[in-house]
C-alpha cells in the first residue's frame, strides 16, 4: 500500500545506514522531523514521528505493537475532516488480521434474534446508506496532560478525528435479524484476538435501544474512502457522540443478549467515577463505578502553538476546532487574558452536530508581554468546558480549558 | 463535493422506498492485505530487563514501557498485578519481584 515502508528501512535507520555519501542527497528528508515532543508534564514525553505503518502516513508513535498511533496535532489546523492516513489507532490486543477478503468476510448477527444473519459486504452495501460527519475520540485522549500522572496510552491531545461516515444504519440490521422481547443489550465483537489464551477479548455493547436509535451506524467508508485495516476495515461501528472504545474496528460480529454485559470491557475496564466529568481527587475510594459514554466538549486552538512569539500591536487571527460532545456546538469564546474576559468566536460552517467545528477570532497584543490564549465550547445543551481539570486514575474525559502561551514582542 | 451530492441523491431514492429502485452500492470495497511494522525500540539493560523483554512483551512492545510517567513503586506493583490478573500476562509470581523492581529502576520517582 501506498505510505508503507517495512520499520527495518524507517527513515530514521535509511538515515543512520546512508552514512556521509547519503547525506547530500537525503538533505531534505533529514530536514523532516523525526521526533516530535509532546508537553506532557513531568516528561517521558518525546516520540518518534513514523511512516511504516501500513496505509498510514506521517504519525506520532506511541507504540509499535498493539499499534498506538497519534495525530499530529498540526493536522487539526488544516480543515475540520481528518484524512484516513493521518487518524489515531488503537488496537488493545496484538493479533489483528493483516489481511481480509472483501468476498469472504462475513458479519453475523445473532443471540436473541428470530433470525440470525450472515451478511456478506455486498449484502450490507445494498442496504440504504446512512451519511454523517462524527468526531472519534478515545476515553484516554490526552491522558499524558493528567496530574499527578497515570499509567497508560500516553497520548497528547492527538487521540482523536472527525471524519465523514457512510454505511448502514444498525437499526436496520438489527431489525433484519428480529430483535426477540427481553432482549437487554447488543454486543459487538471484532476480528482482533487476545495474544494470551485466557486474555479477555475485546467486545462492547449498547443498550438494545441506543443500539436501535437509527444513528448507530455500521460504517464501511470514512471521508469517502474504505477504512484503513488500522481503523477497522472493512467495517466498524460508528457510535456518534460516544467514545471511541464502542466504535468497535473490524466488526465482524453481533450478539443481541437477554442479560446485561458483564465482559471485563464493559464491567471493570472503560468505567468512570459517577460524579460530574468522572472528577474524583486522587487516592479517592469507594466511588462507585460506570462505563463511560457520551463525549464531553472541547476546543483546542491549532494554529498557535505554545512558546510563540507574536508581532505586538497587530491583529492575528486565532483559529481551531471545537466540538460540543453528544451534541453540537453552541459557542466559541476565545480569551486571551488566562479566561479574565472572553470575546465570542466566530463559528464557521455547522458539518453536523457531531462533527468538529472550525472557530475564528481575532487578537492584536496592545503591548509586549505574556500572554495565555485559551479557548472555550459551549454545547448545544448548555455545557461549558471548565477551568479546572478533572482527574480520575484511567486518565479518561479530559476537557478542561486548553492554554496556549505565546508571548508579544 | 460530487460524491455527497451522488449519495444525497441516494438517499434521497432511497427515502422514496421504491422497492424496484436498486441503488448502486456508494463504494466498491478492494480486499487488502497489509504487513505490520515490528518493534525497534530496546529497553534499557539492568537488572530484570530479561524477565521484563520474557513476559511483558509477549503482548505488547517496548513502547509501551518506554512512554510511561514516573511512577511509585506502589504503583508499578498495581500495574503488573493488573497485567497478571486481568491481562491474564503469563507471568509467574516468582518473576514479579524482579519486574517490579526493573519498572521502578526505569520509571520509579527521580
Amino acid at each position: 500500500m501506498v505510505g508503507f515502508m517495512p520499520a527495518a528501512v524507517s527513515r530514521r535507520n535509511l538515515l543512520r545506514k546512508a552514512g556521509i555519501g547519503g547525506l547530500a542527497s537525503l538533505a531534505t528528508p533529514a530536514l523532516a522531523q523525526t521526533t516530535i515532543r509532546l508537553a506532557l508534564p513531568g516528561g517521558a514525553d518525546q516520540r518518534d514521528i513514523t511512516t511504516a505503518f501500513p496505509q498510514k502516513g506521517s504519525m506520532v508513535l506511541q507504540r509499535t505493537r498493539p499499534p498506538l498511533l497519534e495525530t499530529p496535532f498540526d493536522v487539526f489546523d488544516k480543515g475540520v475532516f481528518t484524512p484516513n492516513d493521518q487518524f489515531f489507532v488503537r488496537w488493545h490486543w496484538a493479533i489483528i488480521p493483516t489481511s481480509v477478503d472483501v468476498d469472504k468476510f462475513r458479519l453475523n448477527v445473532h443471540g436473541h434474534v428470530d433470525k440470525p444473519l450472515s451478511l456478506s459486504l455486498k449484502d450490507i452495501l445494498a442496504l440504504p446508506p446512512l451519511e454523517y460527519a462524527a468526531v472519534n475520540q478515545c476515553s484516554g485522549n490526552s491522558r499524558g496532560f493528567f496530574q499527578p500522572r497515570v499509567a497508560g496510552g500516553e497520548w497528547g491531545n492527538g487521540a482523536m478525528g472527525n471524519a465523514r461516515w457512510v454505511g448502514v444504519s444498525l437499526k436496520r440490521v438489527l431489525d433484519q435479524a428480529g430483535i426477540k422481547a427481553g432482549a437487554v443489550q447488543v454486543r459487538f465483537n471484532g476480528m482482533d484476538q487476545p495474544v494470551v489464551p485466557d486474555g479477555p477479548d475485546f467486545m462492547k455493547s449498547l443498550s438494545v435501544d441506543h443500539a436501535r436509535d437509527g444513528e448507530v451506524m455500521i460504517a464501511y467508508a470514512m471521508n469517502g474512502q474504505q477504512l484503513p485495516l488500522l481503523n477497522g476495515f472493512p467495517l466498524r461501528l460508528v457510535v456518534p457522540g460516544w467514545y471511541a472504545t464502542y466504535w468497535v474496528k473490524m466488526l465482524n460480529d453481533i450478539e443481541v443478549l437477554d442479560s446485561p454485559d458483564t465482559n471485563f470491557w464493559m464491567k471493570t475496564a472503560y468505567t468512570i467515577p459517577d460524579t460530574p466529568r468522572a472528577n474524583i481527587k486522587p487516592g479517592q475510594t469507594g466511588v462507585p463505578m460506570v462505563p463511560i459514554s457520551k463525549l464531553n466538549a472541547r476546543s483546542f486552538i491549532t494554529n498557535i502553538k505554545a512558546g510563540a512569539t507574536i508581532a505586538v500591536s497587530k491583529p492575528v487571527e486565532v483559529r481551531g476546532i471545537a466540538f460540543g460532545g453528544d451534541t453540537g456546538v453552541k459557542a466559541v469564546d476565545f480569551s486571551a487574558d488566562g479566561g479574565k474576559t472572553w470575546q465570542a468566536a466566530r463559528l464557521d460552517r455547522d458539518e453536523g452536530k457531531y462533527s468538529f467545528r472550525r472557530w475564528h477570532a481575532r487578537f492584536k497584543p496592545a503591548t509586549k508581554g505574556d500572554y495565555t490564549l485559551m479557548a472555550r465550547c459551549t454545547n448545544a445543551s448548555g455545557d461549558v468546558q471548565p477551568s479546572e481539570p478533572n482527574w480520575n486514575p484511567a486518565g479518561f474525559m479530559r476537557n478542561v480549558i486548553e492554554s496556549t502561551q505565546v508571548s508579544a514582542a | 463535493m460530487k460524491r455527497r451530492t451522488l449519495l444525497s441523491a441516494l438517499i434521497a431514492g432511497a427515502a422514496m422506498a421504491s422497492p424496484l429502485a436498486q441503488a448502486k452500492p456508494p463504494i466498491a470495497l478492494k480486499s487488502v492485505d497489509v504487513t505490520l511494522p515490528g518493534s525497534t525500540r530496546e529497553l534499557p539493560s539492568g537488572p530484570g530487563m530479561d524477565a521484563v523483554q520474557n513476559h511483558c512483551l509477549a503482548c505488547h512492545s517496548a513502547g509501551m514501557i518506554l512512554t510511561q510517567p514516573r511512577m511509585p513503586k506502589a504503583a508499578w506493583e498495581a500495574e503488573v498485578a493488573k497485567m497478571r490478573n486481568v491481562y491474564k500476562a503469563t507471568v509467574d509470581e516468582k518473576d514479579v519481584p524482579a519486574i517490579v523492581d526493573y519498572l521502578t529502576a526505569i520509571k520509579g520517582p527521580k
